[in-house]
């Protein structure tokens, strides 16, 4: 069986997803879905040992081989991204049936996980092939399951902004789908492995930068990156608590992955970083969006509009890692990846908590939510400290090594603005603390109880590995260097 | 403005066929210049027709439109040309699939045996695709049904339906020519084109066609919703099963050979089963997709006729 | 003059393209916008049949005593695009009803308006 572990990743939760149907009532979709998940979880794993010890994996769909059939590829990059996305996955499920019980009519709630399940088998299906067009297909997948999962949202505003992502979106996956022809039509192969070989040949044709630049704009779509960044924030903030935290912790992170994947192994380094003016572009438009981004956050009266915003700029401090161009960058990149997931699905899951209690996250609401509730609260301000940076949290490691690749490589203004935007981060996350601890709450205080343990328990499993990861760093950083060293060809 | 994409679908169709591309052109058909036109015509229905055409930013989407028609066509400077026998796309991967197809999946539709075999993961990932939207909709317009307010929605329609006798009657002889038009279209996409989607959607509109003549209530009671979304299911399922049977079997996912003594024979009972599988899918979730907005359809009308 | 002839197909499909662009972006409507994106969808779809076309070729179902057939792969590919844009389209199209429902409107710019005095 565990020759099979590739594929059953992939096709654990898809073929649980329908299954969902059969079971009818939602408190055991959920815990089917709990247990799919966390099958998941342990697949990626063992696939991650694997990959580890003895390279990259490779399964044939049908058994064809190479160009003619489907291959899943499976190295270190794919590994890393499969492993965070089931292990968060995995964590915010915990809270998804207490959560949802509130802001999901029931006669709905099974149709809720059936379409979780496929957004996550979407982006797994994305990291762990090596065919360009499957990209496409599962592209699609978790992008129409996010959303119709989004638009499930209690507000009205809920259904316009996902109206509005899928209007964005599908753009976006058509601007991929021009691209991937192009590619097909100059070399006659969608597997990415036969594409990196073939390309080079044609480098110098307009087909292939136009190909290329389509499919950059298609995954900056995707990526939220600025100035593409306008369908987020309200995408984010008006889908059901559970839908925030799973999108924010993984789906911008399977779209950088498809363009590190995009550029590095199916372009190549050369043709991406020093035939076009990509990575000038990039460090430009990532420090904008940083500055933009975490400005806008400051000035938001919702708290899941004013995450939603930081998260953009967060984007922009990967893009900045990725676009330096070195094993450093890419590195700092990576580790932001795993960090970021881990700060931001603790945020937007604190978050769910108190939209479960008091039914709102406006700022004005969250006035003595200090006391209230105390262990939430305390959860939020540790995953604030995280965002900002603070020494002993994962937010410090990633910037610690964005900031050396940046200096490395001689760039100084970049690793000082990078700086920089880090304290716009310390002024939007005091206004929460400021709001919580020291506003007087604005109706009677003993209405509002704590959060229920189906949402300290994941919300607090989050911080603490937020606190684990930023003091015992050898896990995160070895895989991220693994992962960024064998992109760039170096032999560990 | 809805039957100018249709045409624009029907259009393309031909386009399609005349470029050699016949299974392409069939599913346009059926999909593009079919299906999407009717659920626009039913969207506007519900949306109303009137409309204020503000065209707004239309700078901004000229200046986006032109830089990226430009981009496309710089793009075309390089390109083989159109027709080209010996563009790369047609040197490199595509020869294996017409001189050995036959010998190694022994179909004659060659479209047919690289989408339900060299390609089969694809074509999985595409009837997910479809049951996504379909159980998307239904988390977005479904809604429980009170079985009062059935009954006097009936009571609306039936004075409707009962108008139009003829097109009823010849309706009535034709669906059942149509159901077995699909089940032919179904099983014979071995040999000319055809195959599981274009059967579905031929299944899925004469039942449609029947709940358009004969009122919603009525196709209702001859359709369980439940069944037909648990039916969806076990046509995913039914295609996702072969591929567990083929690694039960010693195989990789998918892979049919495995499934028969003979490698060829295996690979018939495959492409069947997961055809079917597509079928099944297709066929249901339209339905599925249909029926949900026409039930919005009624329940406003039904508050109208209340209003007055 | 080889070139216009060679390419015009393509030049012909960009255009096709450019127009169901624009629509979406441009129109205030929001069913408009849906068919906007079919047409730019479908106008992709012909530019992947027409690189599969092969001249002296024929539809790519074997027959004995032909060798030039079309290219299958892209007539796959796109009949996998064909579902996936019904897919987009029923979804969007289940949006646009809800979104009337709600907010009684079906054109942006009312709805943006709306929006903004919620805030």
């Amino acid at each position: 069986m565990l020759a099979h572990l590739p594929v059953l990743q992939v096709l654990l939760p898809l073929m649980a997803a329908p299954l969902c149907l059969f079971l009818r009532r939602p408190y055991l979709v959920w815990i089917f879905t709990l247990i799919v998940s966390g099958l998941a979880f342990l697949i990626s794993i063992s696939l991650l040992q694997q990959v580890m010890v003895s390279g990259t994996i490779v399964y044939e769909m049908g058994g064809w081989p190479g160009p003619w059939g489907i291959e899943y590829r499976i190295d270190k990059l794919s590994a890393f991204l499969l492993l965070i996305i089931t292990a968060m996955s995995t964590v915010i499920l915990l809270a998804a049936h207490t959560s949802i019980q509130k802001e999901i009519p029931k006669s709905r709630q099974i149709y809720f996980y059936i379409l979780y399940l496929f957004s996550f088998t979407g982006m797994l299906g994305i990291v762990s092939t090596g065919d360009v067009f499957n990209v496409f297909v599962f592209l699609e997948i978790s992008s129409l399951s996010a959303y119709a999962l989004i638009a499930m949202g209690k507000d009205r505003r809920a259904l316009w902004a996902a109206y509005q992502y899928l209007i964005m979106g599908t753009i976006g996956a058509t601007f991929i789908l021009i691209g991937i022809g192009l590619m097909y039509q100059m070399t006659g192969t969608l597997n990415m492995d036969d594409l990196a070989r073939r390309l080079p040949e044609v480098a110098q044709t307009r087909t292939v930068f136009a190909a290329f630049a389509f499919f950059i704009v298609g995954v900056c779509l995707k990526l939220a990156l600025f100035p593409l960044h306008l369908w987020l924030p309200n995408a984010y903030a008006y889908a059901p608590s559970i839908v925030t935290a799973f999108l924010a912790a993984t789906a911008t992170k399977v779209a950088i992955y498809l363009l590190i994947r995009f550029t590095f192994s199916v372009f190549g380094l050369s043709f991406s970083f020093t035939t076009l003016p990509l990575q000038t572009l990039f460090v430009v438009l990532g420090l904008i969006g940083i500055f933009v981004a975490s400005t806008a956050a400051i000035y938001q009266k919702n708290v899941k509009h004013l995450f939603a915003y930081s998260s953009i700029a967060q984007v922009g401090y990967m893009i900045v890692g990725y676009s330096i161009g070195t094993t450093m960058g890419l590195m700092a990149t990576l580790l932001h990846l795993f960090n970021h997931a881990l700060m931001k699905s603790a945020l937007f899951l604190a978050l769910g908590a108190v939209m479960y209690r008091i039914g709102s996250v406006q700022l004005s609401s969250f006035h003595g939510l200090g006391r209230q509730m105390p262990f939430t609260m305390a959860a939020i301000v540790a995953g604030g400290l995280s965002l900002i940076g603070v020494p002993l949290t994962v937010g410090f490691v990633s910037k610690w090594y964005l900031v050396l690749a940046a200096i490395e490589n001689g760039w100084w203004p970049v690793a000082v603005l990078v700086l920089l935007g880090s304290l716009l981060a310390i002024i939007y996350v005091w206004r929460i603390v400021e709001a919580a601890y020291f506003k007087e709450p604005a109706v009677a205080t003993d209405r509002v109880r704590e959060a229920p343990m189906a949402f300290l328990i994941p919300v607090w499993l989050l911080v603490a590995a937020n606190i684990y990861f930023g003091v015992d760093t050898r896990f995160s950083v070895e895989m991220a260097q693994a992962a960024a060293q064998s992109l760039f060809g170096v032999s560990p | 403005m809805a039957m100018l994409s249709g045409i624009y679908g029907l259009l393309s169709a031909s386009l399609f066929v005349t470029m050699d591309a016949v299974d392409v052109a069939f599913t346009e058909a059926s999909i593009g210049a079919g299906i999407s036109t009717l659920l626009m015509l039913t969207t506007i229905a519900m949306t109303g027709r009137t409309e204020h055409s503000v065209r707004h930013k239309p700078l901004l989407a000229l200046a986006v439109v032109f830089v990226t028609g430009a981009l496309l066509i710089y793009a075309t400077l390089d390109m083989p040309y159109f027709g080209d026998v010996m563009a790369p796309a047609n040197l490199h991967v595509m020869p294996r699939y017409i001189q050995d197809s036959m010998a190694e999946i022994g179909v004659d539709n060659i479209v047919t045996s690289v989408l339900a075999s060299y390609r089969a993961f694809d074509t999985f990932g595409e009837v997910v695709v479809i049951f996504t939207a379909g159980i998307g909709v239904l988390a977005l317009l479904s809604f429980a049904r009170r079985p009062e307010d059935d009954a006097e929605i009936s009571s609306d329609n039936i004075s409707m339906h009962e108008q139009n006798l003829i097109v009823r009657i010849v309706s009535k002889i034709l669906i059942p020519f149509i159901l077995l038009f699909a089940l032919y279209v179904q099983f014979h996409g071995d040999f000319g084109p055809g195959g599981g989607f274009q059967a579905g959607v031929i299944f899925a509109a004469a039942i449609i066609l029947y709940a358009m003549l004969f009122g919603m209530s009525v196709a209702r009671r001859a359709i369980n919703q439940t069944f037909v979304q648990l039916f969806a299911a076990v046509g995913v399922l039914l295609y996702g099963m072969v591929g567990v049977v083929s690694m039960l079997n010693g195989g990789n996912f998918l892979d049919y050979n495995v499934l028969s003594e003979d490698p060829v024979a295996g690979q018939h009972l495959g492409i069947l089963i997961i055809e079917l599988g597509v079928g099944i899918a297709v066929a249901t979730v339209v339905i599925i997709i249909f029926f949900n907005f026409a039930d919005r359809i009624d329940i406003l009308k039904h508050k109208v006729n209340k209003k007055l | 003059m080889m070139m216009i002839l060679g390419l015009y197909n393509y030049w012909i499909v960009v255009g096709l393209m450019m127009i169901g662009l624009y629509i979406v972006i441009a129109q205030g409507n929001l069913v408009k916008k849906i068919v906007g994106l079919n047409i730019f969808q479908t106008s992709v779809f012909i530019f992947y049949i027409s690189l599969s076309k092969v001249d002296g070729g024929t539809a790519p179902i074997l027959v004995d005593g032909i060798s030039l057939y079309s290219n299958p792969l892209p007539h796959v590919l796109i009949l996998t695009a064909i579902v996936v844009s019904l897919a987009t389209t029923a979804l969007g199209l289940a949006l646009v009803v809800r979104i009337k429902e709600a907010y009684g409107s079906i054109e942006e710019e009312e709805i943006q308006i709306k929006d903004n005095q919620e805030c």
